[in-house]
C-alpha cells in the first residue's frame, strides 16, 4: 500500500492550506467528499487515467506561478448574457450583473451554501460521487469538499439569455476551486457560457442535473492564458428526452484537462459533446476525458474531438461509451482526430467501448494525419495563399466539432475567434 | 503569352526523368492543343506550369508575359494569370465551394493591387456566371467537389476559371469523364472565355474536344517532348491513324 500511502500523503500537503466549511447544508457533502478523497488519495501519473497527463502540477502542494492574464474583449462579448464574473476564483460583484433572471433562479455557493436546506442539497456532491464509479477522480472529490465558491442555479422556465460566467485572472499566484450546480427542471431550456482565465491553478466542477424534456447548453472557451494549469469536470444526468450540449474551444494553456462525465438515465436522452483544440508549442499539453454511460434505452450520444497540434504540442483524447444492460437501442458515435502540423506533436488517443446490449448502434474512430497536400495545392493553385490556404483546412478539419454549437450568433462569435488566432498563426 | 524554353523536369524522389526539353510558345489569344499517348509527360508538364510539389526543374523555362513562372508560389503564378484546370478536381470537404471562390478571387485582387470584391458584387457575380454553366446554387453552398459528379466537377472548374479570369488557361484532359452534353456545355463555356488577350493550353487524349474547343496549333508529345506540331489536321490524324505512325515518322 506504499503507493496509496504516497497518494495520501501528497493529498494532505496539498489540503494543509484548505478550509474544510462545517456549517450550513454543504458541510455534510464537503465531509463525505473528504472522506472519499481520502481513501483514494491524488491521482498520480501511473494511474491508469493519467497515463497521458502527469497530474503532478495539479496536485502538487505548491501553486505554479502563472503571468495574470490582461484585460481584453471576453468571448461572447456580442451575445446578450447576464455576466457573472469570478476574479481568481473570487466572485466579483462590481463586475458583475445582478443574479436576475426570469424562469431562473441564481445563487451563489458562498452565500447560500450557509443555509440549513437547499435544493441543491441532492445535486451538489452527488453526480461527483456516482462519476466515481467505475473510475476514481479524487481530483473532483477534490473540489466538492474544498470549493470556496461557484453558481447554484435552478432553471424552471425557458431562460431568455445564457449565463455567461467570466472569469479573470489577475493574481500570479492564485489556485482557484470553484464549484457551479445547474438543476434544470422539466421541460426547461438554458444556455450556460464560460470564457476568460481563471487562475494560475484552477480545478472547477459544473454538476448538471436535467429533468424530463429539458435542455442544456454548454459552450466553453480556454485560451490566452499561455500558463493555463487546470482540471475540469462536467458531471452531467439526463433523464427522459433531455438534452444536453457542451462545446470546448481550447487554446494556449500548458495543461488543461477536460473531464466530462454524462449519465444518459432515462429514455430517449440526447447527449453531445464536442471540443476544438488549437495546440502550439511544447509545452501545450490539453486532455479530453469522457465517459458517457447509456442506461436508458433510444439514448444518442456523440463525442466530436478535433485537435489541431502543432510545433511539438500534445492532444490527449481518452474517450468511453459504457451501454448498459436494457439500453436497447443506443446510439453512440465518437470521433476523435487530430490534424498535426509538424512532425514535433503528439496525438495520444484511446478510445474505449464497452456495451452490455444487444440491440445498439455505437461507432467509434481515431485519426491522426496532415494537412492534405493536394488539398493545399489546389487552393494554392486558384490563388489563396499557402497560410491561408492552411487556415482553411483547418477550419474544414474543425467544422464538425463547431456544427455541435446549436446556436447561430454564438457559434458565429466561436468561429470569429478561431479565424482571428487561425489570422494571426498566417502571419 | 507563355513561352517555354528547353524544359526538363524528374521527379523528385526518384531518378525519374520526365520532360526531357519541352519548347512551347503559345501567343495570345491562341488556343493550342496537346496530345499525346499515355505517359508522355502531358500532366507531369501541366503540374510544373501550376507550381505542383514533387517535381525538380533540372533545366529550362517557363515565362508568362516574360515573367520566370518556375521560380514563383503557385498562388504567385494564379495571382501572375495562369490557371490549370484538373484532371482531377480535389474534394475538400468542410470549405464551402462560395467561400473558396470568394477567397481566391480576392487573394489574386489583393495580390494585383486591386479592390476586393463585397459579398454582394461577388454573389451577383457568380450567379450569373454559374447560371450559364447550369450549375445551382445548390452545388455552390456545398464543400468544394464533395459528392460531385464527374460532370459536376468539370463544370466547377470551368466556373472557378470564369471567375477568376486569368489570361493563360491550361486544361488538363477538361474531357476526361464527360459525356457528350457535359463535353458540350464546358466547351461551351471555355470558348464564351476566349478573347484576343487569353490563351488556352488544351491537353486531351481525343480529337472530340478539339472539334468543340477548335485549336489553331495542335502539338504531339512523346516522351517528355513536342516532337511534332501543325494545325488542327494534325489531331485529326492522330485520331484516324494513332499515334504509332506519327511517332514512328519522327524517330
Amino acid at each position: 500500500m506504499a503507493v496509496l500511502q504516497a497518494k495520501q500523503d501528497a493529498l494532505a500537503a496539498r489540503i494543509a492550506g484548505l478550509n474544510l466549511e462545517h456549517k450550513g447544508w454543504t458541510a455534510e457533502p464537503r465531509a463525505a467528499a473528504l472522506a472519499r478523497l481520502t481513501a483514494m488519495g491524488l491521482p498520480v501519473k501511473r494511474d491508469e487515467y493519467w497515463r497521458y497527463t502527469d497530474p503532478a502540477v495539479l496536485t502538487a502542494a505548491a501553486t505554479p506561478a502563472a503571468a495574470p492574464v490582461p484585460a481584453q474583449t471576453p468571448a461572447f462579448a456580442p451575445i446578450e448574457r447576464l455576466k457573472v464574473v469570478f476574479t481568481d476564483g473570487v466572485f466579483d460583484a462590481a463586475a458583475s450583473d445582478d443574479l436576475a433572471l426570469a424562469g431562473v433562479e441564481i445563487e451563489r455557493l458562498a452565500t447560500a451554501g450557509a443555509k440549513d436546506i437547499h435544493w441543491a442539497q441532492g445535486l451538489y456532491g452527488q453526480l461527483e460521487t456516482r462519476g466515481q464509479v467505475p473510475v476514481e477522480r479524487p481530483l473532483a472529490a477534490m473540489n466538492t469538499a474544498f470549493a470556496t465558491d461557484g453558481l447554484l442555479i435552478r432553471v424552471t422556465g425557458r431562460a431568455e439569455k445564457p449565463v455567461a460566467l467570466i472569469y479573470r485572472h489577475e493574481s500570479e499566484g492564485s489556485d482557484a476551486i470553484l464549484h457551479h450546480c445547474v438543476k434544470v427542471e422539466s421541460g426547461a431550456e438554458f444556455t450556460l457560457l464560460e470564457s476568460g482565465a481563471v487562475a494560475a491553478r484552477y480545478n472547477t466542477v459544473l454538476e448538471v442535473d436535467v429533468a424530463a424534456g429539458g435542455h442544456f447548453h454548454h459552450i466553453r472557451t480556454q485560451g490566452r492564458d499561455h500558463d493555463r494549469r487546470c482540471v475540469t469536470h462536467l458531471f452531467a444526468r439526463l433523464e427522459e428526452e433531455a438534452l444536453v450540449k457542451s462545446f470546448t474551444l481550447t487554446a494556449s494553456g500548458r495543461l488543461t484537462r477536460n473531464e466530462v462525465i454524462l449519465e444518459l438515465n432515462g429514455d430517449d436522452g440526447v447527449a453531445h459533446v464536442a471540443g476544438a483544440v488549437m495546440g502550439e508549442g511544447a509545452a501545450f499539453l490539453q486532455d479530453d476525458t469522457i465517459f458517457v454511460t447509456h442506461a436508458g434505452e433510444r439514448c444518442e450520444s456523440r463525442q466530436v474531438y478535433k485537435k489541431v497540434l502543432r510545433n511539438g504540442a500534445t492532444g490527449v483524447f481518452q474517450g468511453k461509451i459504457l451501454v448498459k444492460q436494457g439500453a436497447q437501442k443506443t446510439d453512440g458515435y465518437q470521433i476523435s482526430q487530430s490534424l498535426l502540423l509538424d512532425e514535433d506533436s503528439n496525438f495520444l488517443a484511446k478510445p474505449e467501448l464497452e456495451i452490455y446490449a444487444d440491440d445498439v448502434k455505437c461507432s467509434h474512430g481515431s485519426t491522426s494525419g496532415a494537412i492534405d497536400e493536394t488539398a493545399l495545392f489546389y487552393l494554392q493553385s486558384r490563388g489563396v495563399p499557402k497560410a491561408k490556404a492552411q487556415s482553411l483546412l483547418v477550419l474544414a478539419f474543425l467544422a464538425e466539432a463547431l456544427a455541435e454549437i446549436e446556436d447561430e450568433a454564438i457559434a458565429g462569435d466561436i468561429l470569429h475567434r478561431l479565424e482571428l488566432m487561425l489570422g494571426a498563426m498566417e502571419d | 503569352m507563355l513561352e517555354i524554353k528547353n524544359l526538363h523536369v524528374k521527379l523528385e524522389e526518384e531518378d525519374k526523368v520526365i520532360l526531357r526539353g519541352v519548347d512551347l510558345k503559345v501567343n495570345a489569344g491562341e488556343v493550342h492543343a496537346i496530345m499525346g499517348p499515355n505517359g508522355s509527360g502531358k500532366s507531369t508538364l501541366s503540374y510544373v506550369l501550376a507550381g505542383r510539389d514533387g517535381y525538380e526543374v533540372t533545366d529550362g523555362s517557363a515565362t508568362l508575359d516574360g515573367e520566370e513562372l518556375l521560380e514563383m508560389e503557385p498562388e504567385e503564378r494564379a495571382a501572375a494569370g495562369l490557371f490549370l484546370a484538373f484532371q482531377y478536381p480535389v474534394e475538400i470537404p468542410g470549405v464551402g465551394n462560395m467561400t473558396f471562390l470568394r477567397t481566391a478571387v480576392n487573394a489574386q485582387r489583393k495580390a494585383r493591387g486591386e479592390e476586393e470584391l463585397s459579398a454582394g458584387e461577388f454573389l451577383k457575380i457568380i450567379r450569373e456566371k454559374a447560371k450559364t454553366l447550369k450549375i445551382d446554387a445548390e452545388m455552390l453552398k456545398r464543400p468544394v467537389n464533395v459528392g460531385f459528379s464527374g460532370g459536376e466537377k468539370k463544370r466547377n472548374e470551368i466556373l472557378q476559371m470564369a471567375m477568376l479570369e486569368p489570361k493563360m488557361c491550361i486544361l488538363d484532359e477538361t474531357d476526361s469523364g464527360l459525356d457528350v452534353d457535359a463535353m458540350k456545355l464546358v466547351s461551351d463555356g471555355v470558348n464564351a472565355l476566349r478573347d484576343a488577350g487569353r490563351s488556352f493550353l488544351v491537353i486531351t487524349h481525343y480529337q472530340r474536344l478539339l472539334d468543340h474547343i477548335k485549336p489553331d496549333v495542335v502539338h504531339i508529345m512523346a516522351a517528355g517532348r513536342i516532337v511534332k506540331t501543325g494545325g488542327p489536321e494534325l489531331a485529326i490524324e492522330v485520331e484516324t491513324n494513332g499515334y504509332a505512325d506519327l511517332l514512328a515518322g519522327v524517330q
